[in-house]
């Protein structure tokens, strides 16, 4: 059977993909933001998964304003990195797992958690710097990858709450796949940024850090957050951590912290990343 | 019943809501067309005329041709679609953001640096950003400004 081995969380900054790719990492700004994901490059090293579930915001890349789907999940075969502007970011075609995201959509959505399938799909920077973050620069990536993604574009996205129990059924969902398989569910986005207007640039490291400590600890009180309090607190795009929540409910409650990182700023943004493992 | 706006009393902040949405559509549908390079071409060749094939209102376009970013806010435009404008003149998210509030860019690095802008005083409009000396706890060494 497959079984949920670990779950992963960190930001999805683009000008961290922009510094890898353009080769600034060991630059005095960059430094600390790389440093701490050394850990996790080494631990995937010899925790690497079959497959993982990459929750993450398409940045009106994929989707334009014509379709808004909540919850959407990638079946595709490949998904291709997206032009978001300035050209597609030079990584490895992401390669799907059809036959488990096709399983993942049945199950979840006789769940009653009503989901969209996708089959053709570009991924941005919200996919793919998590992956260059956990895994380098390869020439291909060592892993498939079942895109999933949520809306926090278009207020309101889905309450912290509907993601936490999306995230159990996901679970039900992957643990009934027969085939055996390893598979790693990320939350990916946050942590507090705001990107417009003339309260951009806002950062709150108290409410990051009490986020990351329930994130280990008591997720059922993260879960009950409202809307209003993530945008207040943590900034009108810090609300993209609600997609940490369905990681969250993905693992066992009692998952133990491998890995805690937390630094200010990469451009914009807080960057906030967890490694939680399951009980074995 | 009206829509649950509660989030209006945040300072310097839009949230892009179904009123904002619909507002918007067009001014966002044209960033969104941005995304390709034949596109971004013809824009940057004649930008009155590139706008003028989107049914957009007057101001909408007027806000797109200043690069007035926090106007296209108010006029419905979304960050994440304006972003496709600011790509398009070579802009970063930094650059632009720094723009939004005011402020020059390395000033505004510098305040990314030191922590970022501090909720205090930021939550609610009309609350006063100064606090009394030594208020400020430990985890929240941030400034604003």
């Amino acid at each position: 059977m497959a079984r949920i081995t670990s779950g992963v969380f960190t930001s999805h900054v683009p000008a961290i993909g922009a510094a890898m790719d353009l080769g600034k990492t060991a630059d005095p700004y960059w430094q600390p933001v790389f440093n701490g994901y050394e850990f996790s490059r080494r631990w995937i090293e010899n925790n690497r998964p079959d497959v993982v579930l990459l929750v993450f915001n398409d940045h009106a890349s994929a989707f334009s304003l014509e379709m808004i789907p909540t919850f959407a999940i990638g079946c595709a075969e490949r998904f291709s990195p997206a032009d978001e502007g300035w050209g597609p970011r030079k990584v490895p075609e992401v390669i799907g797992h059809p036959e488990l995201a096709w399983h993942i959509a049945q199950s979840v959505i006789l769940d009653e958690f009503d989901l969209t399938i996708i089959n053709k799909m570009d991924v941005d920077h919200g996919l793919t710097v998590p992956m260059s973050l956990m895994f380098g620069q390869p020439q291909a990536w060592p892993c498939k990858v079942i895109p999933f993604a949520v809306n926090v574009v278009q207020f309101p996205p889905p309450t912290g709450n509907r993601c936490y129990q999306l995230g159990r059924a996901l679970r039900r969902a992957i643990e009934s796949f027969d085939e055996d398989l390893n598979v790693q569910v990320w939350g990916t986005g946050g942590m507090s940024h705001q990107l417009q207007g003339p309260r951009a640039g806002l950062i709150n490291q108290e409410f990051d850090n009490a986020f990351l400590d329930r994130m280990i600890s008591d997720p059922d009180a993260l879960a009950k957050i409202p809307h209003i309090d993530y945008v207040r607190e943590a900034g009108s795009e810090g609300i993209e951590l609600v997609m940490w929540l369905i990681a969250r409910g993905a693992l066992a409650p009692d998952a133990k912290a491998l890995h805690r990182f937390y630094h200010v700023p990469a451009s914009n943004t807080a960057v906030g990343h967890l490694i939680l493992d399951n009980p074995r | 019943m009206a829509l649950d706006q509660s989030y209006k009393d945040i300072p310097g902040t839009t949230i892009f809501d179904a009123e904002q949405s619909r507002k918007g559509y067009h001014l966002n549908q044209f960033c969104m067309s941005l995304m390709k390079a034949p596109n971004r071409e013809r824009f940057k060749a004649d930008e009155r005329a590139y706008l003028d094939e989107w049914p957009m209102t007057e101001e909408q376009k007027l806000a797109v041709l200043a690069r007035d970013f926090n106007r296209m806010i108010s006029l419905g435009g979304n960050i994440y679609f304006l972003a496709k404008i600011f790509s398009t003149d070579g802009q970063s998210f930094e650059q632009a953001a720094s723009k939004m509030t005011g402020m020059a860019q390395p000033d505004y690095r510098a305040m990314m640096i030191a922590g970022g802008r501090s909720p205090k005083g930021n939550r609610y409009i009309g609350e006063t950003a100064h606090q009394p000396a030594g208020s400020a706890s430990a985890a929240q060494t941030a400034k604003g400004n």
